[in-house]
């Protein structure tokens, strides 16, 4: 570990790769992704269906052996001390991983709770993150009864417990209405302006992205092929007063960005 | 551009590596979270409580009356006989199937969740399984007492002792289940596997009826299954007797098989990805 006055990046990530053996033979999911996330920023990770985006975030988030390379998460290695890294991320998955029979307070006190923090606190942290997240009046309702909007607020919250350093979100918006998308993108803005929180988020939406990222990174077939500020990468690949980051993604990969269409 | 706000103060629970001792007493600790969480999600879905041990309690309502005035071949009453079995049968279904709730939790996300967190694997799956050893003791009780309405009677020393050998044995099982949910993708590949592995171990093992009635071939088969020495065992302790070569070698082959299945599991658990 390092013992120098600089703070490590909030995410260091060389020659990153994952290889699974198939029938058909080995499958390289990813094939060596460097990446340097400093801390505070909202990076959007994008890339079509089957690029390698939930191969790479399970390996950032301890889920999944790396077959190569190195990752430091706020400074700790992930290999050697994924304890220690799993203690300083949230990790909101697609699937959102709620309990339907469970109670929201339930919830949120069992994950403090399983964050070591003891019973007290584990209560004080899930009213203040249930207040934070406007979903205080919601708290002895099983997860089940909450909007899809409310449900990804609990999710979050869950992700935020441990007071992480970098926030994994995992195509955020997806399936929400508009109002929801909207207040979510207010959320995440928020939890990084008041916490300095680190947010690495996989978006399908083009102009989620456009809205929310500092910085995007655009991955196909394993591989980084572009990164860079939003406007940037239109200046670069889709120029002209009408380019859109769509058309500089459709210029990127070659093809459609993922199944989704871009939500309004 | 990127802002560059103040770092959020670092909470450093698991920071250094921790010695031994320290490890324990996390292990212990969150072992004791994830169990109260299972449990509550038990005792939320009451029917599951009912519908586990209702195949059993068929067994017992409506088969076992057939045996009360057969010879099976055996010391001491058919109740002695049936309701071991029966308790055996209980752990072997009930405990083979509690992956299912895993698999579900997990395709939720639920799992990933939790394991997004300092929690060892080994704490996840020692909860749940323990969880799983409550409730099937919590049945095993009752179905013991309605035994006793049918019939059944034993000295108290040899109920407590039976009992004892199917939570472990329940141990053993729900914890080996865990390990195969992590590995499957499908409820329905669940339950093939599953399906396919308890049915003719349950039949092998003399359950219903004790192996004294199967021919020299059936029967040297079924000295390869080990639920068949934890079932002769419980039905020796219900008779009162503590001491014989029956109950010491069920005692050994449950113990070396629950040692089996827990490390098994905690290395399926431990590996287990998408």
């Amino acid at each position: 570990m390092s013992t120098t006055s600089t703070t490590p990046p909030a995410l260091r990530v060389r020659d990153l790769t994952h290889t699974y053996a198939a029938t058909s033979g080995p499958v390289h999911a990813v094939r060596g992704i460097d990446l340097t996330v400093p801390r505070g920023e909202i990076l959007g990770f994008l890339g079509p269906n089957g690029a390698g985006k939930t191969t790479t975030l399970l390996m950032l988030t301890t889920l999944l052996r790396p077959s190569g390379g190195e990752v430091h998460v706020a400074g700790h290695d992930l290999r050697r001390d994924p304890a220690a890294v799993r203690a300083r991320i949230g990790y909101v998955a697609q699937a959102g991983g709620l309990d339907p029979a469970c109670g929201v307070r339930e919830e949120l006190v069992t994950q403090a709770r399983l964050h070591r923090m003891p019973k007290a606190a584990a209560s004080a942290r899930a009213e203040e993150l249930a207040h934070d997240l406007g979903i205080s009046a919601l708290m002895d309702r099983p997860t089940a009864a909450l909007s899809g909007g409310q449900r990804r607020r609990l999710e979050i919250a869950l992700g935020l417990v441990n007071h992480p350093e970098v926030l994994f979100l995992d195509e955020p918006t997806t399936g929400l209405d508009p109002g929801s998308r909207a207040e979510l993108w207010d959320l995440v803005r928020r939890i990084r302006t008041d916490h300095g929180t680190t947010v690495f988020l996989t978006t399908h939406y083009l102009d989620e992205a456009d809205a929310l990222a500092d910085r995007i990174v655009v991955i196909d077939e394993g591989r980084i092929i572009a990164e860079g500020s939003p406007a940037a990468l239109k200046a670069q690949h889709a120029p002209g007063p009408s380019g859109t980051l769509q058309d500089a993604f459709l210029v990127l990969t070659g093809r459609g960005p993922a199944q989704e269409p871009v939500a309004i | 551009m990127p802002p560059t706000p103040t770092p959020a103060p670092i909470p450093a629970p698991t920071a250094a590596p921790t010695p031994t001792a320290r490890a324990y007493a996390h292990l212990w600790a969150d072992t004791r979270v994830v169990f109260g969480r299972c449990l509550r999600a038990t005792l939320r879905s009451k029917t599951n409580m009912f519908f586990g041990m209702l195949q059993p309690l068929l067994f017992l309502a409506l088969f076992g009356p057939l045996l009360t005035s057969l010879d099976l071949g055996v010391n001491g009453s058919s109740w002695q006989t049936l309701v071991p079995g029966v308790l055996v049968q209980l752990a072997l279904l009930g405990g083979s199937y509690v992956g299912l709730g895993l698999l579900m939790d997990r395709n939720l996300g639920i799992i990933d969740r939790m394991r997004v967190t300092p929690v060892s694997p080994l704490a996840l799956l020692l909860g749940r399984t323990l969880r799983d050893v409550a409730q099937l003791f919590v049945q095993s009780v009752l179905l013991v007492l309605l035994g006793l309405a049918f019939g059944l009677r034993a000295p108290l020393a040899g109920v407590l002792l039976g009992l004892a050998f199917v939570a472990v044995l329940s141990g053993a099982l729900a914890a080996l289940s865990h390990g195969l949910a992590m590995r499957v993708r499908t409820p329905p590949e669940f339950a093939a596997i599953a399906n396919t592995a308890v049915m003719p171990l349950m039949l092998l093992a003399g359950l219903l009826l004790p192996m004294s009635l199967a021919p020299g071939w059936l029967d040297a088969v079924s000295h390869a299954v080990p639920f068949r020495y934890t079932v002769e065992a419980v039905r020796e302790v219900f008779r009162g007797h503590y001491t014989s070569g029956t109950v010491a070698l069920g005692a050994a082959v449950t113990l070396g098989l629950a040692a089996l299945c827990l490390f098994a599991a905690t290395r399926l658990f431990g590996r287990a990805r998408h």
